[in-house]
């Protein structure tokens, strides 16, 4: 028995499992194709496969946890998840309070979706955006009245239902939504160039993780993976690096 | 689950549905019921405590134990729900983290503020990083009773107090002049006969913890109706069942949980209180 307990004990130390370091990756889970909560209840879309590409190559442990977006910076702040890997574009406020990694996504648009055939003023209308987003920022300062929501999904949904005139996000996340409604929706206006590229979102102190992350997404982008990955989820509609 | 839904797209109608009704998704939502109820169980017990320590202190003849209860009633009940869910268990986590961080790693120079970041050495975390998810789930809902304890104590308190002020002096006058001690009076006169006075207000309670139990989502569990509005919301073809925006149908059967929850516990309160009420002159 003794034995027996001594060998697993052993066998337990020499797995190297107890040594690898564990990260956990906070992301929403409701922004398809960048992340969202698939039929089997796990994390998926691009930013899961990045992500356990880059915990790959870095040799680290990856757990997944959601939090929904409005309380995302301050629970990593305090420390419940060690990443914020969920579309967040990287802008001078967010920096003052986290630190970014290499970007992994190329600054790209957002885009003005409307119910088709609806003749929508952008620029005094009544504009939906998701809480605490760039998006949200520009439609405040646009002199449009804007609408918030927690989550993306609502803001389609408030456009659909009439309770706003458009809703102004990421065209990556609109794209897919506007093929799908059969007409309904349309783009309107322009897009419009709001934010830098996407990046990994850590606290101020974790230097090391930092250091880490940016050389394994600084690698992919040379060798062509995190490209392979941007065609595969966005369709070929995506900047690439 | 069945062995049809290999590919969803492929098939529709009622062989479509009962393939989306079991996917383990939706296994989370139903789940989740359990997490409903097994909080609003678990609660109880610390409330009640709570509720009496509360209601004592505030007829305690000694003068700061009296302030005190009288403190925490008037404080907890006059802080908007939904501050105290934000503050306090992000507040407890931190003491707890500090607490071990202190003991743990007592070596660990500097501050555990660093600017806006709250460090802690890896081994003072609560739970440790390294931990299965489902400790960290625990943990969270650990606090969120905890939470829900304080908050709805304060309220039972009150109602306690105020029952235990409305049976009948002649009651309590009685028990004494039978020779029974504060200590009996309280126990065999005072505490039975405070229920009748009490059960309404605590059937109050109760349907508002049932109605409360959402708030949890803000400490990160996740409870049926973030499931409901989770799955309900429109799903593009990135998922394998597509559908439009059903959150209609979701929250209408969330509709229907509720109901049944509240319509429940209705019943049972009003057994109780026929129960209680035996033998006492209450106008019915």
């Amino acid at each position: 028995m003794k034995k027996l307990l001594i060998a697993a004990a052993l066998s337990a130390l020499t797995t190297g499992s107890v040594w690898a370091e564990t990260i956990r990756m906070g992301t929403e889970g409701a922004y398809p194709p960048y992340n969202f909560i698939n039929d089997a209840g796990e994390v998926d879309g691009f930013e899961r496969q990045l992500g356990d590409e880059i915990c790959k190559r870095a040799e680290l442990d990856c757990v997944w946890v959601t939090n929904d977006w409005d309380s995302i910076i301050p629970n990593l702040i305090s420390g419940n998840y060690d990443t914020i890997i969920a579309g967040m574009s990287v802008t001078p406020e967010r920096e003052q309070v986290v630190d970014f990694s290499s970007e992994y996504y190329p600054a790209s648009p957002s885009s003005y979706v409307a119910a088709a055939g609806m003749d929508v003023d952008l620029s005094s209308g009544i504009i939906a955006a998701q809480t605490n987003t760039i998006q949200a920022g520009h439609v405040a300062a646009s002199g449009a009245t804007l609408v918030e929501f927690a989550t993306p999904d609502e803001t389609v949904a408030a456009v659909k239902n009439g309770e706003a005139d458009a809703v102004l996000a990421d065209k990556d996340y609109l794209a897919p939504i506007v093929a799908e409604s059969g007409g309904a929706l349309e783009f309107v206006g322009e897009d419009v160039a709001i934010g830098g590229g996407i990046g990994i979102g850590l606290r101020k102190s974790d230097t090391e993780l930092k250091a880490k992350l940016d050389a394994v997404i600084d690698e992919m982008k040379a060798d062509g993976t995190l490209n392979e990955m941007l065609s595969k989820w966005f369709e070929g509609e995506a900047p690439q690096w | 689950m069945f062995e049809f839904c290999a590919d969803p797209k492929s098939i529709d109608g009622l062989a479509w549905l009962s393939c989306y009704l079991t996917t383990p998704k939706h296994a989370s939502m139903y789940y989740s019921i359990l997490t409903v109820l097994g909080l609003l169980f678990l609660a109880v017990p610390p409330i009640m405590m709570l509720g009496f320590a509360g209601a004592l202190a505030r007829r305690s003849h000694i003068a700061p134990v009296r302030w005190f209860g009288l403190g925490y009633t008037s404080i907890v009940r006059g802080v908007p729900d939904i501050v105290f869910f934000l503050f306090f268990p992000i507040a407890l986590d931190q003491a707890v983290e500090y607490m071990r961080h202190k003991i743990k790693c007592p070596d660990v120079m500097g501050s555990v503020y660093q600017g806006n970041d709250f460090v802690v050495c890896q081994a003072a975390k609560m739970p440790l990083g390294t931990s299965p998810q489902w400790i960290h789930e625990a943990w969270g809902f650990t606090l969120a009773i905890i939470t829900f304890a304080i908050v709805f104590g304060a309220f039972t308190a009150n109602t306690l107090h105020g029952a235990l002020a409305a049976v009948p002096r002649a009651q309590l006058e009685t028990a004494r002049a039978f020779g029974m001690s504060d200590r009996q009076t309280f126990w065999r006169v005072h505490l039975p006969q405070m229920w009748v006075y009490a059960l309404p207000g605590l059937s109050n309670l109760w349907m508002i913890l049932i109605k409360a139990t959402p708030l949890l989502f803000l400490l990160g569990i996740k409870d049926i109706v973030y499931w409901a509005k989770e799955l309900g919301g429109m799903k593009t073809q990135a998922y394998a069942y597509p559908h439009p925006d059903w959150r209609v149908w979701y929250f209408g059967a969330l509709l229907v949980f509720y109901l049944l929850l509240t319509w429940l516990s209705q019943r049972v309160f009003d057994r109780v209180f026929a129960r209680a009420s035996r033998g006492m002159a209450v106008a019915r």
